[in-house]
């Protein structure tokens, strides 16, 4: 028999006996994250295609959500730093090696770009909005000019955006879980995906609400792979990887992951939307709610699954 | 309780759920009273002040440091002194929690309701206190002789409650380091030696060839010295042999470990000295120039061969060849270690004289690498008034029994406490002093007997242990870290003194105990016992009668002198005459044999557990001193509760799983009051369980140690006396498993 | 210049009294530790080894939780130390995280906090507290870019090994074994 004792008593809270320094914010944070990186793409896309008449769900009304949700990603963020007073130095050094500066800037940066887009288009919502102050107005009307410009910027930043939710934790060599590269397009194709469920709420016409529906249709085909993908590639790699994909496959996330993340988060939206293609009368919301939930639990099973998982020596 | 590491893949998907939904919040942080300030102050270079250490009695010198505001913020050895080498041990260096348990005694009591080991008090002053005890002592004497008091101790303060006691007509001044210790050890070596082996051991581990460890469980036992010796015998390639039926750490470091089966080791002791004898690897010419009694030896241990041994300790007869072997290789330069906890078995100092044998056939006392002599400085007291004598002992309790114990019995209090047709005076008035008896003595219903027919209990303690729940009077001492205390003097390779002094002002309504001793013996008209004005003068007066001062001694804490009597092991062919009868190591005790006791030791074999039963084993942790360390912040960090150690196999049979709580049942009926966590682990054979020493406390006021772990104390209530000097033998007792606890079973 | 330091298994006996050291030392919280003991035993009784190390932060050559760290707060001082800015540390949490000995934890301040080789004491010449203050003399440390540290030499003397190299972190404290 093997015995392998701490025994000095330690217990240094959050790391013993596992890891449990990120809570429900971080994953809520990488969630709000990908859903708003996944609108903003499209409505950046749709803009630059020149579709956006036809998709002004996409283009002009989606995004209205996502400054507030980028706020309340950031409130997450904040909380959960247990240093907060120092927040501010996340801003005072540009570190490329670490994701969290990464996000920080990115963030910085999409976020006023958000609020922008929202001021353009705010319009669309409040059809006799008239800007009163000379400088607003003067703004406006320079980004409404150069609106395809902006939204390249915002292609490109959302695409970061999306990436870094994953690469955050796929940058975590000492937890097996996370020690994936596949982490990375996954939670970007998650993201994305709610953010096409988002703005099949949004859109105006069936023809937009069925084109993201067939996206959507695509992308949880992608994750699939891509989960199917990271599991193989676990089980034939190191121990301390076949033990960690262990917790999803007889451990104990096991139920949680194949049952809310890929059965109720994926296939049975997948089901609801092929069947709405096919003509049936389908509940707009809830394929969409049913993949926003989803994305969300992957997130947390992630995180916290992820913090579980460790080397062994 | 120490926790599995790589435990992830076990958790239930319960707990997964609550990790999703938050259920991280639940699980308790421990309390963050010592949080520090954002601040870089660091002891380092800061203001120290001198000390030795009480948080065992190996008293290690020290510095206390202290930051700019004057708190305590780290103990440090003192480089100059020989008993730690500038390092102290885990609990030397946690010794700071004494200090700031903030559940430390605070102020002095006095009992408002029964003695019923409750902390029923009421706060007093410490006049009225002390006054209550000087009118308890003179109504005690008048009534039945001032000899019917007594004073239990163990620590620093047992000076000047020893002094207060003689003073006033008492000799019985009993300490549990003697008949719950080494007691059998230090008879048995002065029927062979002529001299006990007294404190710090005069072992010369770190030149040694050649370590045998009988129990002892060095590396667990954290005396300081031998520690590190230790280490250094390791580092110098010498042979390790450990005999302990527990894979001890010690054990682990050794080269043989005969995993004895307890309570056998005087077979194989035996044996050992059998094949010395038969094989001539004894030091011939030391044996015959300095021992007596050979030839009986020889013919007595002829049957005592390796295979007799082997059926009766399961060590196989090769491996007692081969390590009676080494033995002889590396002689004189060999340590059959005596242990120091040796009341196991009731015939201790019959397998202790075994050991002092075995070492005198191997020449090893007064060889390097064996046993040094040492030395102790001469300090004389300071000048008091001849104490008169008191008209009767404890001893008159004993019916001329334990003759040979040449100090007093702490159980021998007690049963001179408990009334009996054969006295006609029973001692009526305790002082307790540093000693917590109920967790200390076996037989706790026989304490608490002696206890309920004391007229007057009086404690001195630093803490609400369980002893002061029976005491009509409390007296806080402050920690050693708050005061000045005596010299020490301990003997060792060099002669030496080190000082003791406050590093800050005590705590609370605290008081160190010469001031408490010399206040009371001024109540009782003894004062010209404790003549000097400041407890410092009488240090200074002591320190310049050896040509030093107060003030050397405050900036260096410890003086080593020079040797006065000679080398630190006898010369080549040197004549030297023994405190024995013949002036001879005695392998045959004359001592003995006129007490009619066997004068070779004899084996005899011991009860074994009943089935379903398992031999209660017990020890120490390093980070944990008996009882007295339970509720250290810092300590209790490290470990806050003791396990019991359960065989893979014995585990099976329950159905045991790690972790999972438990009562321990003895052969008496006695159930644990707490129950105790599980380890299941190799080390311990599968008919023992193992626990350390110290823990289930059930006195509340101490928060920390209240209900962890269970107490190994209480369950021991089958005492193994020794005939000869009056040991409590503690190792006879079994326990089994129990999965709740029923309320009629009383302990 | 390249600290180091190397911890004898052999001559270890997990009394945790470098763990008490370093709290007392550098005002660890009670509750927190930046070194602690592990004790591993193999074997079926009577045929049993145990190995004790006592671990802490490695100082390793090529530390994630530098990389990750987002402000700079974790960063190498001379010798590779690797050390903690408490007022640049935003308590993000993602060096602990990164960190697969676990070496680093949460202060209740705020702040990350973790074995910092004792720079403090190096400077003046002293040896880190644990070391300082370990009853076998079973740690020891110093510059491996020294021949003649006590370090060097003991590596040099004995066989080692250090945790995880796996991981690929670089560890500098090593096992002798
Ligand atoms: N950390 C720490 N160190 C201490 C103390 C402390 O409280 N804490 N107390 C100090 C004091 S006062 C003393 S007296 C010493 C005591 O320390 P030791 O003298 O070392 O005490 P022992 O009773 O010999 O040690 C217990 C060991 O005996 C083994 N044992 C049990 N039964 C048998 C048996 O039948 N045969 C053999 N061969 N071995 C057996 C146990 O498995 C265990 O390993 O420790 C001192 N050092
Ligand atoms: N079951 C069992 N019983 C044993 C042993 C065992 O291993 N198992 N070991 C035996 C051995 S070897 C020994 S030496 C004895 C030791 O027995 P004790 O010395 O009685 O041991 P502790 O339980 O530590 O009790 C010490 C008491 O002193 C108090 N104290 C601490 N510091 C101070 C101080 O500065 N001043 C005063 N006034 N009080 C202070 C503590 O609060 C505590 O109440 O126990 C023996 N009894
Ligand atoms: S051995 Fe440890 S507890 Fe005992 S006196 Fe020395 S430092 Fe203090
Ligand atoms: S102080 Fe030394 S012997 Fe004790 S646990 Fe630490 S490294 Fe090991
Ligand atoms: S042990 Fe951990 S905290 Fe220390 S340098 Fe390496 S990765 Fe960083
Ligand atoms: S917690 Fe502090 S040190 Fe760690 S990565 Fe975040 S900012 Fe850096
Ligand atoms: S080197 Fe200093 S900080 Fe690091 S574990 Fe040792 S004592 Fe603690
Ligand atoms: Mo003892």
């Amino acid at each position: 028999m093997r015995e392998e004792l701490i025994t000095s008593g330690r217990m240094n809270a959050h790391i013993d006996p596992h890891l449990e320094i990120w809570h429900w914010h971080i994953p809520l944070y990488l969630f709000l994250g990908g859903l708003t990186a996944g609108i903003l793409f499209f409505a950046a896309l749709y803009t630059i295609l020149g579709k956006e008449e036809r998709y002004a769900g996409a283009v002009r009304r989606a995004p209205v959500v996502v400054p507030f949700l980028l706020i309340i990603g950031l409130a997450a963020l904040f909380l959960d730093l247990r240093h907060k007073l120092y927040f501010w130095q996340l801003y005072t050094t540009i570190k490329l090696e670490s994701p969290m500066s990464w996000g920080a800037w990115t963030l910085m940066a999409i976020t006023p770009i958000s609020v922008i887009w929202l001021a353009i288009h705010i319009q669309e919502f409040f059809p006799k909005w008239e800007w009163k102050n000379i400088i607003l107005k003067d703004l406006n009307g320079f980004f409404v000019k150069n609106k395809v410009g902006l939204a390249w910027v915002m292609l490109v930043l959302s695409l970061i955006l999306g990436i870094y939710t994953g690469i955050l934790f796929s940058a975590f060599n000492a937890r097996p879980l996370w020690n994936t590269s596949i982490l990375g397009p996954l939670f970007l194709a998650s993201g994305l995906s709610a953010g096409a469920a988002t703005i099949i709420l949004f859109a105006r016409s069936h023809d937009e609400r069925l084109l993201f529906a067939r996206i959507d249709l695509m992308l949880i085909g992608i994750e699939l792979f891509l989960i199917i993908h990271m599991f193989m590639g676990f089980r034939a790699s190191t121990q301390v990887q076949i033990e960690a994909s262990g917790l999803f496959l007889g451990g104990p996330y096991t139920a949680p992951f194949w049952i809310f993340v890929v059965m109720l988060g994926m296939v049975v939206p997948a089901f609801l939307e092929i069947l709405e293609l096919r003509h049936k009368k389908i509940p707009v919301y809830l394929p969409v709610a049913l993949v926003l939930f989803g994305s969300l639990m992957l997130r947390f099973i992630i995180a916290y699954a992820g913090q579980f998982s460790r080397w062994l020596y | 309780m120490a926790h599995k590491r790589r435990d992830f893949i076990k958790i239930s998907s319960l707990s997964a759920a609550g990790l999703l939904f938050g259920a991280h919040q639940l699980r308790s942080a421990r309390p963050d009273f010592n949080k520090t300030p954002f601040s870089n102050m660091r002891p380092v270079g800061s203001v120290r002040t001198s000390t030795y250490c009480e948080v065992c009695f190996w008293k290690c010198a020290g510095w206390v440091y202290k930051d700019q505001e004057g708190n305590i913020k780290k103990i440090v050895g003192n480089d100059d002194d020989t008993n730690c080498n500038g390092r102290l041990c885990p609990r030397g260096t946690g010794g700071v929690g004494m200090y700031y348990d903030q559940d430390r005694l605070k102020t002095p009591l006095i009992r408002v309701a029964g003695a019923d080991g409750q902390q029923t008090f009421r706060e007093a002053s410490w006049d009225e206190a002390l006054d209550v005890v000087a009118k308890g002592l003179a109504k005690i004497k008048q009534e039945h002789g001032a000899e019917c008091t007594a004073l239990l101790t163990h620590g620093s303060g047992g000076h000047y409650f020893g002094t207060l006691l003689k003073a006033f007509g008492s000799g019985n001044i009993a300490a549990p380091s003697y008949a719950q210790c080494r007691g059998p050890r230090e008879v048995a070596f002065i029927a062979t030696y002529g001299e006990g082996l007294n404190s710090p051991e005069p072992t010369d581990i770190r030149d040694t060839r050649c370590l045998v460890l009988i129990g002892s469980h060095l590396g667990e036992n954290m005396h300081n010295g031998q520690v590190q010796e230790m280490s250094d015998a390791i580092d110098k390639g010498a042979t390790i042999i450990t005999v302990d039926p527990r894979f001890s750490t010690a054990a682990s470091k050794s080269k043989f470990w005969l995993p004895i089966k307890p309570a056998t080791d005087l077979a194989l002791l035996l044996s050992w000295i059998h094949l010395i004898i038969e094989n001539n690897w004894y030091d011939e010419e030391y044996v015959e120039k300095y021992t007596y009694g050979f030839e009986q030896l020889k013919q007595h241990v002829k049957s005592y061969t390796p295979e007799w041994a082997y059926g009766i300790t399961t060590i196989k007869p090769d491996v007692i060849r081969e390590t009676a072997r080494e033995m002889a290789n590396a002689a004189p330069s060999v340590i059959v270690h005596p242990g120091r906890h040796v009341t196991w078995y009731g015939d201790d100092t019959q397998r202790l004289r075994a050991v002092a044998i075995l070492n005198a056939l191997l020449g090893s006392w007064g060889r390097r690498g064996g046993f040094f002599v040492p030395e102790k400085a001469e300090v004389p007291d300071y000048p008091h008034p001849p104490f008169p004598k008191p008209a009767r002992t404890w001893r008159d309790a004993m019916d001329g029994k334990f003759r040979l114990a040449d100090l007093a019995l702490a159980n021998g209090v007690c049963e001179a406490t408990i009334p009996s047709v054969r006295m006609d005076c029973h001692i009526k008035g305790w002082i307790v002093n540093g000693t917590n008896l109920i967790m200390t003595l076996p037989d706790k219903q026989k304490t608490l007997e002696a206890i309920k027919s004391l007229d007057l209990l009086v404690v001195v303690d630093t803490m609400p242990m369980e002893i002061t729940g029976y005491a009509d009077v409390v007296l806080p001492e402050c920690t050693y870290l708050e005061r000045w205390d005596d010299l020490r003097i301990v003997q060792g390779r060099v002669p030496n003194v080190a000082l003791r002094m406050p590093a800050t002002d005590p705590l609370y309504d605290t008081k160190p105990a010469y001031w408490i001793a010399k206040k009371l013996a001024g109540k009782m008209g003894l004062g010209d016992y404790f003549a000097w004005e400041n407890f410092e003068d009488s240090l200074d007066w002591q320190l310049k009668q050896i040509g030093s001062s107060l003030d050397e001694m405050k900036r260096i804490g410890v003086k080593n002198l020079p040797r006065e009597y000679g080398p630190l092991y006898f010369q080549d062919g040197e004549d030297k005459e023994f405190y024995t009868n013949t002036g001879k190591i005695e392998l045959y005790s004359t001592a003995f044999a006129e007490e009619g006791f066997d004068p070779l030791p004899v084996y005899t074999p011991h009860q074994e557990p009943p089935a379903g039963y398992y031999r209660l084993n017990y020890g120490r942790a390093p980070m944990h001193t008996f009882s007295r360390t339970a509720n250290n912040p810092n300590l209790t960090d490290l470990m806050d509760e003791n396990v019991v150690w359960v065989n893979p196999k014995v585990a099976k049979e329950w159905g045991l799983t790690a972790g999972q709580e438990v009562y321990l049942q003895n052969q008496d009926g006695v159930v644990s009051d707490f129950p105790i966590k599980v380890r299941i682990t190799e080390r311990i054979r599968f008919d023992s369980v193992y626990m350390v020493h110290g823990f289930g406390h059930n006195h509340k006021q101490l928060s920390r140690a209240h209900g962890r772990g269970a107490s190994d104390s209480q369950l021991i209530t089958r005492v193994l006396v020794d005939p000869i000097m009056g040991g409590t033998g503690m190792r006879g007792n079994f326990v089994t498993f129990r999965f709740e606890k029923e309320s009629e079973v009383e302990s | 210049m390249r600290y180091a330091m190397a911890i004898d298994t052999k001559k270890c006996v997990g009394c945790a009294d470098c763990v008490v050291a370093c709290q007392t030392e550098n005002m660890v919280p009670i509750g927190y530790c930046r070194d602690w003991i592990v004790e591993v035993t193999d074997g079926t009784y009577p045929q049993l080894e145990i190995e004790i190390r006592s671990e802490r932060c490695n100082h390793c050559d090529n530390s994630p939780c530098v990389r990750c760290c987002p402000t700079g707060a974790s960063h190498y001082v001379e010798g590779g130390i690797v050390k903690v800015t408490q007022h640049k540390c935003i308590g993000c949490g993602a060096c602990i995280a990164s960190c697969p000995y676990d070496a680093r934890y949460s202060h209740p301040d705020g702040y990350v906090d973790k074995c910092t080789f004792c720079d403090h004491r190096i400077k003046l010449g002293e040896q880190p507290a644990c070391v300082a203050v370990c009853p076998t003399k079973c740690m020891y440390f110093g510059d491996l870019d020294d021949p003649n540290s006590e370090v060097s030499k003991v590596l040099k003397k004995r066989k080692y090994k250090s945790l995880i190299p796996e991981a690929g972190t670089r560890p500098h404290v090593f096992y002798l074994i």
